[in-house]
C-alpha cells in the first residue's frame, strides 16, 4: 500500500480523530488527537490491510523554541509503525499540551513501547497513562529534570550522588 | 513476636518451607562477561533464571541534546560513538538523513563508496560479535582469530578515513575523501584472511559440542514476539523473517548489487550465529561488486607537473595571486587523497548548500571562499528547509534510524537516533527467564549490545 492510500485509510477509519495529515520527502504522517492514538495504534496494528507489526520508534519533540509554534501545544510525541508483512511505513503523531503532558500508554500493544516511553518520560518528563512501571531509562532517578526539553541548559550540572560517606 | 526458627535465622527473611530462598544477583555494571555497561539484576531459584530487570544509561552522554547544540556536520563525530565497532554506518544513515531532509541526491560514486565501507564495518561488527560470544563460552580461539581478521579490516578503514575508531568520514552530502590508491587489492588481501577466518572458525565451533550445547534452542525468542519488540536486524533474520532494509527498502546502490539475504529459523543463538556468519560472507560479496562496479573511473589522481605544496598554495591565495592558481594541482597528503578538486567533485554533491568546495577553491577563487565562508559561518551552513524526515539504514545490529526535525536554521532542532540494539536488549528477560544462569551468557552475547548505541 502506497502512503496515501494509508492516510486515505486510516481517515475513513478514525476520523475527526486526525487532525492532519500531510507528506514529506515521502514520509506519510498522520496527526492525530490524544483521544484517538490508541485506537489509531490498535487499528494500524490488526487490520489486515495495513498490519503494522513493527513500532519501530517511539519519541518525542520539543516545539516550545519552533518558530511559529511556540503557542500551540508544546510537545508531539511521534511514533514510526512499519509492516514487517506489506513493507510499507508511516507516521503517527500526537500534540500534547505542556500543562496535561499524559499519553495514553501504547506498552499494551506492543511489548517495547513500555523502554521507549519510559525514555521519553526521562527525556520530555511526558507521562503515559496506564504505564506498568513508568521509571527514568537512561538517567538515574536522582535526576532533575528533563533534558530534551528545550528549556534545559546543555551545561547545567547536576549534584553528585553516590553512598552517603 | 514470634521466635524466628533457626532456619530463617541462618537463611534470612522468607525463605521458603523446605529451607530455600530466592537468590539476588547482579550481573554487571563491571562484570567481564558484559560487553559494554549494563546491569542484569537476576532473581535466581538455584540456577534457574525467575525474573529479570535491565537496567541501561550507564554510558548516557546526551548525544541527542548535543546534536541540536551544533550545526548538521558538527554531529557526526558524535555519531561514530554510537555504534563503536561499526562507526561508518552511523555516519552514512546520519547524513542521509539530512540529505533526505534537503531532497538532494549524492554521487553515484559516493554511494558506491558508502556501501563498501558499510559492508566492511558490518564485517567488523559481526566479527567482534561472534568473537567475544564465543570467547565467553570457553572458546578463546575464536576470539583472536576473529580479532585478528578484524585488524585486517580495521587497516583497510584506516586507509581511507585516517583513522581506526572516530573515523568522521561521512559527510551531509559526501564523503570526506576518496578512496586510497590501490585499495581493491588491499581488500581483495584482506578479504582472503578473513575468509580463511571464518573458514576456521567453523571448523572450530560450528558443530563443537559444548558450543552447540550452550547455544542451541537457548534465549529463543518467535516469530511473533520478535516483531512485537521491534526486533531488526540478525537476530529478526534468525526466526526467518526475510527483513533487511538493504532489499526491503533499498538505499544507496543496495538495488544494484545482487546479495542473499542469510536466513535462520528458530531464533535461538546458534541461529544468530549462523545468520552472523553468512552475512559476513554476503558483505564481502557486496563490498567485491560494488568495488568492480565503481563508477567514475580511475581513483588514481595525476600528481605529475606542477603540483606544489599546499602551504605554499596557501601563501599565494593570501597575498592576491589568485590567478591561473585553481590550474595548479596540490600535492596532498595520502591521508586527503581525494580532497583535490577532481576526487572531490566525484564524491560530493554538486550542491553549493551542503558541500565545502574543495581547498584548492576556497584559497583560489572568492566565489569558493564565499561558498567556504557560507557554509561555516554561525547562523549561516547547511539549512534545511523546516520539516522532519525519518532515514533507516540496515545497521550491523538492526535498523539504525534517525529521525531530524529542522526549523531552516542551521542546527538541526531535533535529532533522534533509533538504536537498533535497544529492542533486544529490552527483550533480554524474556528470552532468559525461565533459564538457567549459564545460558545469559551466550544469549547476552548473541544480541550485540553496544553501550554507544543503547545509552547513547
Amino acid at each position: 500500500m502506497d502512503g496515501h492510500a494509508i492516510l486515505a485509510r486510516l481517515r475513513e477509519r478514525c476520523g475527526e480523530r486526525i487532525l492532519a495529515t500531510h507528506d514529506y520527502r515521502g514520509d506519510h504522517t498522520a496527526v492525530l488527537s490524544r483521544e484517538g492514538i490508541v485506537p489509531a495504534l490498535a487499528f494500524c496494528r490488526d487490520d489486515a490491510a495495513l498490519a503494522f507489526d513493527m513500532l519501530v520508534d517511539l519519541t518525542a519533540v520539543d516545539y516550545s523554541r519552533f518558530p511559529g509554534r511556540e503557542d500551540g501545544p508544546r510537545f508531539e510525541v511521534v511514533y514510526h509503525l512499519y509492516s514487517v508483512a506489506h513493507n510499507h511505513r508511516v507516521r503517527l503523531k500526537v500534540p500534547v499540551e505542556q500543562d496535561d503532558a499524559v499519553v495514553p500508554t501504547a506498552s499494551g500493544l506492543w511489548p517495547i513501547a513500555n523502554w521507549q516511553e519510559r525514555e521519553v518520560w526521562d527525556m520530555f518528563g511526558i507521562r503515559f497513562d496506564g504505564h506498568p512501571d513508568l521509571r527514568r531509562l537512561l538517567l538515574y532517578e536522582e535526576f532533575e529534570g528533563h533534558p530534551l526539553r528545550k528549556d534545559y541548559p546543555i551545561n547545567r550540572r547536576q549534584p553528585l550522588i553516590g553512598p552517603k560517606v | 513476636m514470634a521466635e524466628k526458627r533457626t532456619r530463617e535465622l541462618f537463611l534470612g527473611e522468607g525463605s521458603s518451607p523446605d529451607g530455600t530462598q530466592h537468590l539476588y544477583v547482579n550481573f554487571g555494571p563491571a562484570h567481564p562477561a558484559m560487553h559494554g555497561i549494563i546491569r542484569i539484576f537476576a532473581e535466581l531459584d538455584g540456577e534457574t533464571v525467575v525474573k529479570t530487570d535491565v537496567e541501561i544509561g550507564y554510558l548516557h552522554r546526551a548525544f541527542e541534546k548535543d546534536c541540536e547544540a551544533g550545526p548538521y556536520n558538527n554531529a557526526i563525530p558524535y555519531t561514530d560513538r554510537l555504534n563503536y565497532v561499526s562507526p561508518l554506518i552511523n555516519n552514512f544513515a546520519y547524513s542521509s538523513a539530512i540529505e533526505k531532509l534537503l531532497g538532494i541526491e549524492i554521487t553515484d560514486r559516493c554511494k558506491y563508496i558508502r556501501v563498501i565501507m558499510s559492508e566492511i564495518s558490518r564485517i567488523c561488527d559481526h566479527l567482534t560479535c561472534v568473537g567475544a560470544g564465543s570467547m565467553e563460552l570457553g572458546a578463546f580461539t575464536v576470539f583472536l582469530y576473529m580479532i585478528k581478521a578484524r585488524e585486517f579490516l580495521w587497516e583497510l578503514v584506516e586507509d581511507v578515513t585516517g583513522a581506526r575508531l572516530t573515523i568522521s568520514y561521512g559527510r551531509v552530502g559526501g564523503v570526506k575523501a576518496d578512496l586510497p590508491a590501490g585499495f581493491d587489492l588491499k581488500v581483495k588481501k584482506a578479504f582472503a584472511e578473513t575468509r580463511q577466518v571464518l573458514e576456521e572458525v567453523h571448523t572450530l565451533v560450528t558443530g563443537n559440542r559444548i558450543f552447540m550445547d550452550r547455544m542451541v534452542g537457548v534465549g529463543a525468542l518467535s516469530r511473533e514476539e520478535t516483531i512485537a519488540w521491534g526486533i531488526t536486524g540478525p537476530l529478526l533474520r534468525a526466526v526467518g523473517v526475510p527483513f533487511d532494509l538493504r532489499k526491503t527498502q533499498p538505499y544507496w546502490a543496495y538495488d544494484r548489487i545482487p546479495f542473499d539475504i542469510a536466513l535462520g529459523k528458530n531464533g535461538d543463538n546458534f541461529d544468530r550465529y549462523l545468520v552472523r556468519m553468512a552475512e559476513m560472507e554476503q558483505s564481502m560479496r557486496i563490498a567485491e561488486q560494488a568495488l568492480d562496479g565503481l563508477p567514475g573511473g580511475a581513483i588514481q589522481v595525476d600528481w605529475e607537473g606542477k603540483a606544489i605544496d599546499p602551504a605554499a598554495y596557501v601563501d599565494l591565495g593570501k597575498q592576491g595571486k589568485t590567478e591561473g592558481l585553481l590550474l595548479v594541482p596540490i600535492r596532498l597528503s595520502p591521508n586527503l587523497q581525494g580532497q583535490d578538486p577532481g576526487a572531490h567533485a566525484r564524491v560530493n554533491a554538486q550542491d553549493k548548500r551542503v558541500t565545502l568546495p574543495t581547498k584548492a577553491e576556497a584559497y583560489g577563487s572568492i566565489e569558493g571562499l564565499m561558498n567556504h565562508f557560507m557554509l561555516v559561518m554561525e547562523g549561516y551552513g547547511i539549512r534545511p528547509p523546516p520539516g522532519e524526515a525519518y532515514f533507516a539504514a540496515e545497521g550491523a545490529n538492526g535498523e539504525l534510524g534517525f529521525y531530524v526535525v529542522s526549523d531552516g536554521t542551521d542546527r538541526p532542532y531535533r535529532v533522534r537516533c533509533r538504536p537498533p540494539c535497544m529492542n533486544p536488549v529490552a527483550a533480554i528477560p524474556r528470552m532468559i527467564e525461565g533459564e538457567m544462569v549459564a545460558d545469559i551468557i551466550p544469549t547476552f552475547g548473541s544480541v550485540n549490545m553496544i553501550g554507544g548505541e543503547l545509552d547513547r
